[in-house]
């Protein structure tokens, strides 16, 4: 469970996360949404500690995230950035290896070995392992890091817009996995989504934020539909249901 | 993790294998680096020796512990700078520490005069510099790095004026100060790579022995910071503590190198540059020997090609310098254009 009360951020006089009270339980997937600068990005390093909390807690598990120590914490919860810019040139197998860093600190056992040969296999890697990250498509990338986090072996996983700059088939494939990574593996998948189609057909519950705030949050059924969206969004929105999905459309 | 034995199936064991050609690759590189470094290191102890023995490898023996010592703390000083601040270009020197530590040694020669310096033993003199240079080094680090991300070039244009700066102001004291005083300074800031003054030599290899052991720990830590601060922290490393470290680290190298042999602006560049270049790794501790490696072949190697062989003993640090600019004006051509 990561509990979140009264979480806040400010830059100057801007509250980013304003008193946020957030409830993540353990599995499934959780789609945040919002517009621009509703402070969901921020939520989402608040909650992984990249970026310190003004007041309020945070805990995983039970696990304060502003005093538990480092690497208790990134044994339960793993982060992933919008961006991930690279100094070092690494193959995809050396970036999977880090991801054992929390459990191994550097020194590979065999069941290191096991645990990223298995990660490289889920995101269908296996081939490119010995390709450096700057020879990849960004699809192919984003799939090595993702296969980083995944190697890390945690309950908890956030990714902070995985389907940034992904095509669409990419960007199908990656919710793809994020839904069986939270079914076999019984992971908790929390990100950051703009498309709302995506985060109706492949959540189990939204979360909807809006000025620093969560302005609501539920199943896709009560999230995506006409009134709730033009709450987060300032926007009419239709709601049609296809082959028992909710499908918003926003367009003119 | 409650599913982890269906992916388990998936996937057979993968035998314990790290990419063998890499591992070759280094063990080579290595072997080539040590006998060219030995080679120069006997050639510079014994080519052109006359007279006892005894004198000339005690006295060269001396100039070579030097040598080694300002290699290795410039070569690692520059490194582990580069792992934090997450960029190739930048380096300790470039962003004016070691006229910093220049400005330090002056100020203190205003402030004690050199009867109180020279009242004062020189390791403490030297500790009180030091202690100093740490201080201010890592509250201009803070500065610089500690809040919104800058640009490089604006980090290039800072450094720059903050060398000058330093540079102009230790000018401007050393005009104020009685000039017997500033003889006394002088002889301490123009050392040159083959006057060294010998009661800094054993405190400045104590120095770099202790820090040999605290890198040797952090080595695979180091390796995590190389990707980035988001990524180590997610990955559970102490990002603020293990900085901070090295930081102390840096600037414990700077003041070594800074107080033996005097600023040199691009010869970490040069190999910090040649090591991430030949070895092509993200490790550490492949990274640090490499770069210490090329340090001591470069210094003691040099010095014996332009000492004995080409008697211009003198112009090793202009013939770096040239040869290291030209490096960091590529670098930044090159990063410019991407």
């Amino acid at each position: 469970m990561i509990e979140v009360t009264a979480a806040r951020k400010e830059y100057g006089t801007l509250r980013v996360v304003d008193d946020v009270d957030l409830r993540l339980p353990i599995g499934g997937v959780t789609s945040i949404i919002g517009p621009n600068g509703a402070g969901k990005s921020t939520l989402v390093s608040l909650i992984s500690r990249l970026t310190l909390l003004d007041a309020g807690t945070i805990t995983v598990h039970g696990l304060d995230v502003s005093r538990a120590p480092s690497r208790e914490l990134a044994r339960r919860l793993s982060v992933l950035r919008q961006e991930n810019h690279l100094t070092a040139r690494l193959s995809v197998r050396d970036l999977v290896a880090f991801g054992r860093y929390p459990h191994s600190a550097g020194r590979l056992t065999v069941e290191d070995e096991r645990h990223i040969a298995e990660a490289l296999a889920y995101l269908d890697l296996t081939e490119l392992g010995d390709r450096f990250l700057d020879e990849l498509s960004g699809g192919q990338r984003q799939r090595a890091f993702v296969a980083m986090v995944l190697c890390q072996d945690t309950d908890y996983v956030l990714l902070d817009e995985p389907l940034n700059n992904l095509d669409l088939s990419h960007a199908v494939d990656m919710m793809r996995l994020l839904r069986r990574a939270a079914d076999e593996l019984g992971k908790a998948v929390v990100l950051v989504i703009h498309d709302i189609n995506f985060a109706s057909a492949y959540s189990d519950h939204i979360v909807a934020m809006k000025n620093g705030r969560v302005v609501l949050q539920g199943t896709p059924e009560e999230v995506i539909a006409p009134e709730p969206l033009r709450r987060v969004f300032d926007l009419d929105v239709q709601v049609h249901e296809l082959d028992g999905r909710r499908i918003a459309v926003y367009y003119d | 993790m409650s599913g982890d034995a269906r992916s388990r199936t998936l996937v057979p064991p993968a035998p314990h294998a790290p990419a063998a050609p890499e591992r070759a690759r280094t063990r080579i590189l290595f072997a080539v680096l040590g006998a060219l470094t030995v080679a120069a290191v006997v050639a510079f102890l014994v080519v052109d020796a006359q007279g006892s023995w005894d004198f000339v490898l005690a006295f060269r023996g001396r100039k070579l512990l030097a040598l080694v010592l300002v290699a290795f703390a410039i070569a690692v000083s520059t490194v582990l700078f580069q792992t934090v601040t997450e960029n190739r270009i930048l380096t300790p020197s470039i962003l004016g520490f070691d006229s910093l530590f220049v400005l330090i040694q002056t100020c203190l020669v205003f402030a004690l005069g050199t009867a109180g310096l020279s009242a004062l033993p020189p390791l403490v003199s030297f500790a009180g510099e030091v202690l100093l240079m740490v201080v201010l080094s890592t509250a201009l680090f803070r500065w610089l790095f500690g809040g919104a991300r800058r640009s490089l070039h604006l980090l290039i244009l800072v450094g720059i004026v903050f060398g000058v700066l330093f540079r102009s102001v230790s000018a401007l004291i050393q005009r104020l100060i009685d000039p017997n005083e500033f003889a006394v300074l002088q002889d301490r800031l123009f050392a040159t790579f083959t006057s060294v003054p010998p009661d800094l030599l054993g405190i400045s290899a104590a120095i770099i022995a202790a820090t040999c052991v605290l890198l040797w720990r952090d080595r695979r830590s180091l390796d995590v910071l190389g990707l980035g601060r988001d990524m180590a922290i997610a990955l559970g490393v102490d990002h603020r503590r293990l900085v901070l470290r090295l930081l102390v680290i840096v600037s414990l190298l700077v003041s070594v190198s800074t107080a033996l042999v005097g600023p040199v602006t691009f010869f970490g560049l040069l190999v910090a540059s040649l090591a991430h270049q030949l070895t092509g790794s993200h490790r550490h501790a492949v990274l640090l020997p490499a770069a210490v490696l090329l340090a001591v072949l470069a210094l003691v190697g040099g010095q014996t090609v332009l000492e004995h062989v080409l008697d211009m003993g003198t112009v090793l640090s202009v013939l770096i310098e040239f040869l290291g600019g030209i490096v960091f004006l590529l670098l930044v051509m090159r990063g410019a254009r991407r």
